[in-house]
Parts: C-alpha cells; sequence; structure tokens
C-alpha cells in the first residue's frame, strides 16, 4: 500500500555544499515498510517554480526513519536543502520496483553471493539502504562509489560499517583517478550480481561490464516523471516489452530489459 | 449535506466530480487514495482501436504552474482493454468512462462499437482534442466539419452517454459546441491541453520529443473557465469543465461559469487524494453558504 504522509524533519546533515542528508520521522507512528530502490515522491513547498513533487530515492528506512539525500541541483531541491528539524514534508510513498533481494538469508558462508554495488554521485544514496538489507541478509557487499572529486563521494564511512568500499574520482583527490569502471577491484574481484545507480553514461558503462562478463545487472533509471505511480506514463523507458513507466516497473530494471 | 448528483444526458452522477482522462490511470493506480464513491466518475485513459506505443521520452516538461506533456496516446488497444483490464474496474463504485480515440471517424465509431459491448462502461467520452498525434486527435476537433464528422460515425454505433472533449486550440469554441450537439452529443467537456513548447536554452533545443505538447494545470485555469462560459451559453447540452482546477473553489468557479460537472487532471499528479477532497469540499462550500442542491450554483455567474 502507497501512503501520502506529513513526515516530520528530525535531523539536516549538510555533508557537502551540493548535498544534504534529510531525517525524516512520522511522529508516533511507524512508517511504513520500504525496499532498497524505492523511492519517495516529496512536495516542495515555497518554491514558485517548482510544479511537480521531486522523485528522492530512499537512503536509508527504519521504522522510524526514512533518510533522504538530496542533491541540489535545481530551485526545487535548493529550497528542499533549506528544510529545519521540525520543518514538514508530504511524502508520497514507497513507490516503484526495487532491487531484487535474495529470497533468504544465507544459511552458511558458502551460500552467500557477491554483490558489487556500483554508485556515481547522489546514486550511491540508494546503495546504502540496498547494502544494509544485503548484509542483513547474510551477503558479501563490495562498494565502488564514484565523484567528481572527493567531496562528491559521501557516507564513506557508513559504507565501510556494510562492506568493502573502493573509490574512484575524476580528478584523483580520492581513491583511484578515472571513472568506477576502471577501478582496480574489477579485474581482480569475482562477482555474482552488480546493482548500480547514477548518471545514465556511467550505468550504461557498468551495464556492458557486466554483461561483456555474464553477470546479472540491475539499474536504477531516473527518468522525468510527473505521478509516480503509472498514471501519466510520462517516465517511459523504452524496453523490449514496450514503454514502461520507470516510476511503477522500475525504477531498478535488469539491464536485459532494457534496450542500452 | 447539500444534493450533489447531477445528470450529464441519461448518466447519474453521484457528484459533479470526475477525475480527467490521461491523468488517473485506470483508477486503480489510486485506490490507496481516493473513496471512489465521492468520484462522478472517472475517465480512463485514452483508448484506441489497435494499441500505440505513445511518442519517445522525453514527453514531459515542468512549466511555471503547470506542465507540458506529448504522452500520445500510448495504450494497449481496446480489445485488450476489454479483456484485460475492464474485468478489474467494471465494478468500482462510481461511473467508469472510457476516452476514445482515433484516425478517422470508421475507426473512433468502431473502437466505441466494442466499448458499447462493456456492461459496465455507461458512457464515453471522445476525445477530439488531442495535440500530441499526427493523424486525428486534434484535426477533427478545431474545425467544426471535422468535429461533427465523428461525432455522427460513433452516435451511429454507439448507444449510451456520448461526451465530446473540445480541444481550446481554436477561434470559436461556441461554433465547434453547437456542431457535436447537432450531431446528438450527451455532452461537451472542455478543456483538453493548449499546444505549447518549451526551450532547454543550455542545450539549445526544444524539450520535448516530439517538439510540442499539450498544456496543463492551473496556468490554463482562466482560459478553461472562459471558454466553458462561452460554450454553456452556446448549447443546450450539458457542459463538463476542466483545465487547472486544484481545489473546491476552483471547482465552484467552473460551475458558476455553467458547467454541470467538473474533471480534474492534473492536480491528480501533486496530491493524489484531490479529487476526493475536491468532491467533500465543495460540499463543505455549499453548506456553509446555505445552498442545498449544487445545480443552485451552476451558470449563476454574472
Amino acid at each position: 500500500m502507497k501512503h501520502l504522509l506529513d513526515l516530520r524533519v528530525l535531523r539536516v546533515e549538510h555533508l557537502h555544499p551540493d548535498y544534504v542528508l534529510l531525517v525524516l520521522t512520522l511522529p508516533g507512528q511507524q512508517l511504513p515498510d520500504m525496499q532498497p530502490g524505492q523511492f519517495v515522491e516529496v512536495r516542495v513547498d515555497g518554491s514558485p517554480s517548482t510544479f511537480l513533487r521531486r522523485p528522492i530515492s530512499i537512503n536509508r528506512a527504519t521504522p522510524d526513519e526514512l533518510w533522504l539525500l538530496i542533491h541540489s541541483i535545481g530551485d526545487g531541491t535548493r529550497r528542499l536543502a533549506t528544510l529545519q528539524p521540525g520543518d514538514t514534508l508530504n511524502c508520497l510513498l514507497p513507490l516503484g520496483r526495487g532491487f531484487t533481494l535474495p529470497e533468504r538469508q544465507a544459511a552458511a558462508p558458502g551460500e552467500a553471493r557477491h554483490y558489487l554495488l556500483i554508485g556515481g554521485g547522489v546514486g550511491t544514496a540508494p546503495l546504502l539502504y540496498l547494502g544494509e538489507r544485503l548484509k542483513a541478509l547474510g551477503q558479501h557487499v563490495t562498494f565502488i562509489l564514484g565523484g567528481r572529486t572527493g567531496g562528491d563521494v559521501l557516507q564513506v564511512e557508513q559504507f565501510k560499517e556494510i562492506g568493502s568500499v573502493c573509490i574512484t574520482t575524476n580528478d584523483g583527490s580520492l581513491g583511484e583517478k578515472g571513472f568506477v569502471t576502471q577501478h582496480s577491484i574489477l579485474q581482480e574481484g569475482r562477482f555474482e550480481q552488480i546493482c548500480t545507480c547514477g548518471p545514465k553514461p556511467m550505468m550504461q558503462a557498468v551495464a556492458r561490464w557486466a554483461h561483456e562478463r555474464n553477470v546479472p545487472c540491475e539499474v536504477s533509471l531516473e527518468n522525468m516523471m510527473a505521478c509516480g505511480l503509472g498514471a501519466c506514463l510520462c517516465c517511459v523507458e523504452d524496453t523490449r516489452h514496450g514503454h514502461l513507466c520507470v516510476c511503477k516497473d522500475g525504477p531498478v530494471f535488469n539491464t536485459d530489459e532494457l534496450k542500452w | 449535506m447539500a444534493n450533489l448528483s447531477v445528470h450529464i444526458g441519461p448518466l447519474r452522477l453521484a457528484t459533479p466530480v470526475m477525475t480527467a482522462s490521461g491523468t488517473f490511470g485506470y483508477g486503480l493506480e489510486y485506490a490507496d487514495f481516493v473513496d471512489f464513491r465521492l468520484l462522478g466518475g472517472i475517465i480512463v485513459k485514452g483508448t484506441t482501436l489497435h494499441p500505440r506505443q505513445g511518442n519517445p521520452y522525453p514527453r514531459m516538461a515542468e512549466t511555471p504552474q503547470g506542465m507540458l506533456n506529448c504522452v500520445g496516446l500510448q495504450n494497449p488497444g481496446v480489445d485488450h482493454f476489454a479483456s484485460q483490464t475492464y474485468p478489474l474496474i467494471k465494478d468500482l463504485p462510481t461511473n467508469v468512462i472510457v476516452n476514445v480515440s482515433g484516425n478517422s471517424p470508421d475507426d473512433y465509431a468502431e473502437c466505441a462499437r466494442r466499448i458499447d459491448a462493456l456492461e459496465g462502461i455507461p458512457a464515453i467520452e471522445l476525445n477530439i482534442s488531442c495535440p500530441n498525434v499526427k493523424e486525428g486527435g486534434m484535426a477533427f476537433g478545431t474545425t467544426c466539419q471535422g468535429a461533427a464528422s465523428v461525432v455522427r460515425a460513433v452516435r451511429r454505433a454507439y448507444g449510451k452517454t456520448l461526451i465530446v472533449k473540445l480541444s481550446p486550440n481554436v477561434t470559436d469554441i461556441a461554433g465547434i459546441a453547437r456542431a457535436v450537439e447537432a450531431e446528438g452529443a450527451d455532452a461537451v467537456s472542455l478543456i483538453n491541453t493548449l499546444m505549447g513548447t518549451s526551450i532547454d536554452i543550455e542545450r539549445r533545443r526544444r524539450r520535448l520529443s516530439i517538439g510540442t505538447g499539450g498544456l496543463s494545470g492551473p496556468c490554463i485555469k482562466p482560459v478553461a473557465v472562459r471558454m466553458v462560459w462561452q460554450a454553456a451559453r452556446a448549447v443546450q447540452i450539458p457542459v463538463i469543465g476542466l483545465g487547472g482546477i486544484s481545489s473546491a473553489e476552483d471547482a465552484i468557479e467552473f460551475l458558476m461559469a455553467g458547467a454541470t460537472a467538473v474533471q480534474i487532471g492534473t492536480a491528480n499528479f501533486l496530491n493524489p487524494a484531490v479529487s476526493g477532497e475536491v468532491a467533500r469540499g465543495i460540499d463543505a462550500w455549499l453548506n456553509a453558504h446555505g445552498v442545498a442542491d449544487v445545480h443552485d450554483i451552476i451558470g449563476v455567474a454574472e
């Protein structure tokens, strides 16, 4: 079931001049169950040029807290970055189909699969929640986090609590210099599932890498959308099954479904 | 509680509030948010005789107080609708109305005939005003002759309540409304979207895949109220008003302009519960103003 809720801002963490983490709660109640890869459509009040809701991926979710990592790139997201503790944020949630999780917990270490989660920029946001859930299910998790500069690589300490963390930056200011698909771990490691979120060219490069090695790959798309519910058909992606709604049939797709 | 029930031809609506085609899916998408009994009807996604993939992405551009779309009638076709979707929605506790589009009068008529066979669909809305398809659509809705030709063909094929959705991209809305009435339409609904475009100045290109799209949202409301006013004074059949309605006050404005019922469109994207809230809000407004029957405010604006 989907919900339309007025959530309360509990904490605001300015991780970087362009990124803010909003920690939200539902006073007196538990938040609905949310899956990694699902998203929230938030209403942006007080920004006259922002008409539609803004889709924001779920950075972390517990019954008591919802974490949304906001990249301030336009009027709407800049307005969200000015929210203060105690403010209210109207949220439509949880939306879409998330990443595929193992059906059950790995009973023995030998049953655990090795997941490689690759994110670029604010696209790393849903991978934190995904990694956390995969770890709880007994899986091995490796992250590759990419950014233009070191400042764009966020929440590194939290990622390190979940699995091993590899970093690439375009300018070499943190981790290895280059793109996520150039990281040395890709030569060494053996991975059974790849999940990625970030700029489309990055995800397409990851998908190609995975396809060449026959590793299943799920990507999280962020086409512009309006309703978030599969009604307006604005956010469609051209897939092997025709035009599918990123908001309802995605945002996570297996790359085999896409015409990439 | 005031009387909110109105009639569109032979069709009784529990309230004057409906949801507009293309903004409410097949209703089920909104089941978590709306008590359908509060609605006069839901008008489901535009349906054509054959399946359509619609236009390529990007299909949407945000504008001040509105949005442009060029979805282009993506739908699985009338037979898929009848076999797969209809069983899921026929028993919803409101009028389920299908919006019908086509490339030719015969196309429209055949699609309407197949929907006529569905017992649970008491009405159709003919879309002669879609700005986002090359053939048909708005081409029929911008001349009196074109509009009349489609309505004539469909009226012969379809026996239940027939609503015709008009385009605002015309110079004489009253003339089109009269032409449609003369061919036997039970009601007209207006306005569909206004044709527009938007340019990304950094990339020096238009934002929508086909260049232009239909503008909707609060920014078009004054145009819509004006056209509803003109149409309501030109015809005897009921007028259904839409265009930028997002509150009970907006809806009442249309009713006072002469609309017998209204449709909520783009506002569903901002607040999925809005249609039910507007229906409740109209009731509250009537009660607060001592009006016992919604008919007492229809067309009262001087």
